[in-house]
């Protein structure tokens, strides 16, 4: 082989070496970082492992948001129409945040069954409804603008 | 009448645009000086209609035609001026006429300094970005008119801009990083133009590099304006949120980053040619990406608004078809770029190729992390989402490794350097580099930290090789000042750049290893401290402002016990849409900022509220502030002008000529 062949073939295999390492790193790194979404009907089947954190989005039930006095403890129902999950959360909630609205909550459920979030979002735009939530309505079988129309949005 | 003109002036721009498209290209084929002139003109045109059709969309939004459908969807009669003028980018339509109206302003800059060129590849180039306009501007005219109207009857008034986008960010934030991105696709019609006529050297690396310098550095002030308005607006008390949205633009940055480089090595080395021009397309294509995963609404994020597949579907079409058509090109074409491959394992060539090699790899990593969710989606039918540390795992070592590199790369010679030249040179740098970064977080904060200690003395590598290399170029010269005049722009520009990395990568990481926060809830007189600072909840009061109504908060911070600021955090309600938002309270500084969101009232007058104490946040913008100058400095380097100089010296020539017979005439 000539020297200068050589050469470029240590610098091909030099940067193939360096590639395939970052791919297997990327690769693990992705594998350990997936959070899944799961609908509030997913959970009540118990599609969800225990202990998994997770993701969840539906619709904030109307009347469901209890504050505690004092704390800045918040408890409410998230609900695709179908299933209920009740949410427990500490901290200061998204502006949008409010009954009727649609959220995507990150957290573990607990023994109780209930969700304990460790993060709230709501989006910036109110017409706006996140892909994950539609996607849980629909999987739902329910259309989010019916019920927003009859209020109180209660099952099919 | 004035949105059908502007309409008209789109459709008329469209037409000049397929001129543009065909007929440089033609004359550039044939030979045919007469064509290939038109280019300039038919820019100017383009620019012309173009601009006007910008002009009437933002006199409709300033006098409230509201029977503009995109007017009423974005505006609102009790919207201040400042909003109203700039709400042509709130949503779909007008954020690309916006992009569309960058475009031809680049093409036409193009068209004005590119008499260093010859008018064969001017007119190439101004041909390809021709073809991009034509697509653009069929994307507006096809699936999202601006100027479409609400007929018969149109509303009386605006739903108002999305209460989250009225504040200076969304003034500054969009057209910047549009003209960033933009400014990428002027680098891709230079390469494409290289692939088209053939000719890739060195001339045409340096035709090229002020482009991307500029380009490169405009859009780092866009990514850095975007995240200091997330920062202050969304009030997560973060700078960075790995957002699908967000990652568009840093991939972009990545290979723009790359390509920068990579020109530099084409036009010193003459080589890394077909690599640079793969670098030219896939930082365009990023580009479009970003456009893309904006607008299909294929990803799940804070920002994924106005989904429209239809649209989503145009915008792949455009992308399929340019990206597509420049790798074909690429693969026809490229083969015949062959440039002597001449350098040895330790070399500035060698070190500027790991350059690249990390920085493509970890713009595959933001992509293959962004695009993850939606292909996992599409086989699965499950949702998922990339979080934070995904990113994180990922980019933090490649970029302490790029930094580590960045430092050797300006000492070492091209061709060919000794590993003992590079430790005698840079022996005393590391060991002063590690000493500091072990000192300094001490010093600050007492306190021991392996990652602390890690930022502080790579940023320190980076300042003092710097230093070394600068002390180096000018050791020989008369005077300090006769040496620094010695050194070219397109040096200073490089060091400041790599300065500005390292002043990112200390506020980066202090911020991120040293940020304090605390939610809790105040009653009127309680206090609560933080750090070295100490908050205390004064009261809240009524406010009202020209399109909302709101409460204001005072709080009262105390340092190490003295009094030293009153901070006002708001919620606001605005009138016409409803919706609320949370004005944070900043106190900016330099060390540190102090920061206020507020919650919502929780009985008894007390309050809920987030404190953060965020130590060298502002690093972070400063450092790409200074890259943005880079880009300026060095694009402004006397070389790049060579040509275009001896023209104006000619011309100045003529000028004295003519004071001479002027002067002759008046002796007579």
């Amino acid at each position: 082989m000539k020297p200068h062949r050589r050469k470029r073939l240590g610098i091909i295999l030099f940067i193939a070496f360096g590639l395939s390492v970052a791919v297997g790193l990327t690769l693990y790194a992705l594998s350990q970082n997936i959070n899944m979404f799961f609908t509030p009907t997913q959970v009540a089947e118990g599609e969800v492992p225990d202990g998994q954190h997770f993701r969840i989005g539906g619709m904030v039930k109307d009347g469901s948001i209890v504050r505690e006095d004092g704390t800045l403890s918040v408890n409410f129902v998230t609900t695709d129409f179908a299933s209920e999950v009740p949410i427990h959360y500490v901290g200061i909630l998204p502006d949008l945040f409010r009954e009727g609205q649609g959220i995507v909550a990150e957290g573990i459920v607990d023994d109780r069954g209930v969700f304990q979030a460790s993060k709230v979002l709501a989006k910036h735009d109110e017409n706006y409804m996140s892909p994950e939530v539609k996607a849980a309505l629909d999987a739902s079988g329910a259309s989010a603008e019916n019920h927003m129309s009859l209020g109180e949005g209660g099952g099919r | 009448m004035l949105p059908e003109l502007g309409h008209f002036a789109l459709i008329l721009a469209l037409c000049l645009c397929m001129l543009l498209g065909v007929l440089p290209l033609v004359g550039a084929a044939k030979g045919d000086l007469r064509f290939m002139n038109l280019a300039r003109p038919l820019v100017a045109g383009i620019f012309v209609f173009i601009c006007l059709a910008y002009v009437l969309l933002t006199y409709s939004f300033a006098v409230d035609d509201f029977s503009v459908s995109y007017v009423q969807q974005h505006s609102n009669s009790l919207l201040p001026l400042r909003y109203k003028l700039t709400a042509v980018w709130g949503g779909h339509e007008g954020s690309f006429l916006l992009w569309t109206f960058m475009l031809s302003g680049w093409m036409l800059t193009v068209a004005f300094y590119s008499r260093s060129m010859p008018i064969e590849f001017v007119a190439r180039v101004l041909a390809v970005l021709g073809l991009l306009c034509v697509g653009y501007l069929l994307f507006l005219l096809a699936t999202s008119n601006p100027f479409d109207r609400t007929v018969p009857l149109p509303p009386a008034d605006g739903a108002d801009l999305n209460s989250a986008l009225q504040d200076f960010g969304f003034i500054v934030h969009p057209p910047t990083l549009y003209m960033g991105y933009v400014g990428f696709s002027v680098v891709f019609a230079f390469a494409m133009a290289a692939l088209l006529s053939g000719r890739l050297d060195a001339a045409w690396a340096r035709w090229c590099r002020p482009w991307a310098n500029v380009a490169w550095g405009i859009l780092t002030l866009g990514i850095a304006l975007g995240s200091w308005w997330a920062y202050y607006e969304l009030g997560w008390g973060g700078w960075w949120a790995w957002d699908p949205v967000e990652n568009p633009p840093l991939i972009t940055w990545l290979f723009g980053t790359a390509l920068i480089h990579s020109l530099a090595v084409t036009e010193k080395r003459g080589i890394f040619k077909s690599w640079t021009v793969m670098l030219a397309i896939l930082a365009f294509a990023g580009s479009l990406l970003g456009t893309f995963i904006t607008r299909s609404g294929l990803l799940t994020s804070v920002h994924a608004f106005a989904t429209d597949p239809e649209r989503g579907i145009f915008i792949l079409g455009i992308l399929t078809l340019s990206i597509g058509g420049s790798l074909l090109l690429y693969a026809i074409r490229a083969p015949l770029l062959r440039g002597r491959f001449g350098f040895g394992i330790l070399s500035r060539e060698m070190l500027l190729l790991v350059n690249n090699l990390i920085l493509v790899v970890a713009a595959a990593s933001v992509f293959l992390g962004t695009l993850f969710p939606m292909v996992y989606q599409a086989i699965t039918d499950d949702l998922i989402s990339i979080g934070p540390p995904y990113f994180n795992a990922i980019f933090v070592p490649l970029m302490s490794l790029l930094v580590l590199v960045l430092a050797i790369g300006p000492i070492s010679r091209w061709k060919k350097t000794s590993g003992m030249y590079l430790v005698k040179q840079l022996g005393l740098v590391a060991i002063a580099s590690v000493i500091l970064g072990v000192l300094l977080p001490l010093l600050l904060t007492f306190e021991f930290s392996l990652s602390a200690t890690l930022a502080v003395a790579l940023a320190v590598w980076i300042v003092l090789a710097a230093m070394k290399d600068v002390h180096n170029k000018i050791a020989n010269k008369k005077t300090i000042a006769a040496g620094l005049r010695s050194l070219t722009f397109s040096y200073y520009g490089m060091q400041l750049a790599h300065l500005g990395v390292a002043v990112i990568v200390i506020g980066a990481a202090l911020t991120t290893i040293y940020s304090q926060e605390k939610s809790v809830l105040l009653g009127p007189g309680e206090r609560t401290s933080l750090g070295a600072y100490e908050f205390e909840f004064i009261g809240a009061e009524a406010i009202s402002g020209q399109n909302f109504r709101g409460v204001e908060v005072t709080i009262q911070v105390y340092h190490d016990g003295e009094f030293f600021k009153e901070l006002h955090p708001e919620r606001r309600l605005y009138i016409a849409s409803g919706t609320p938002s949370t004005e944070m309270a900043i106190d900016a500084g330099f060390l540190r900022d102090l920061f206020v969101t507020l919650g919502e009232e929780r009985g008894n007058d007390a309050w809920s509220m987030t404190i953060y104490v965020k130590p060298f946040v502002r690093w972070v913008w400063l450092g790409a502030l200074m890259m943005l100058f880079a880009g300026f400095i060095s694009a402004a380097d006397r070389r790049y002008r060579r040509v275009a100089k001896v023209e104006s010296t000619s011309s100045y020539m003529q000028e004295g000529d003519k004071n001479n017979s002027a002067l002759v005439g008046e002796a007579n």
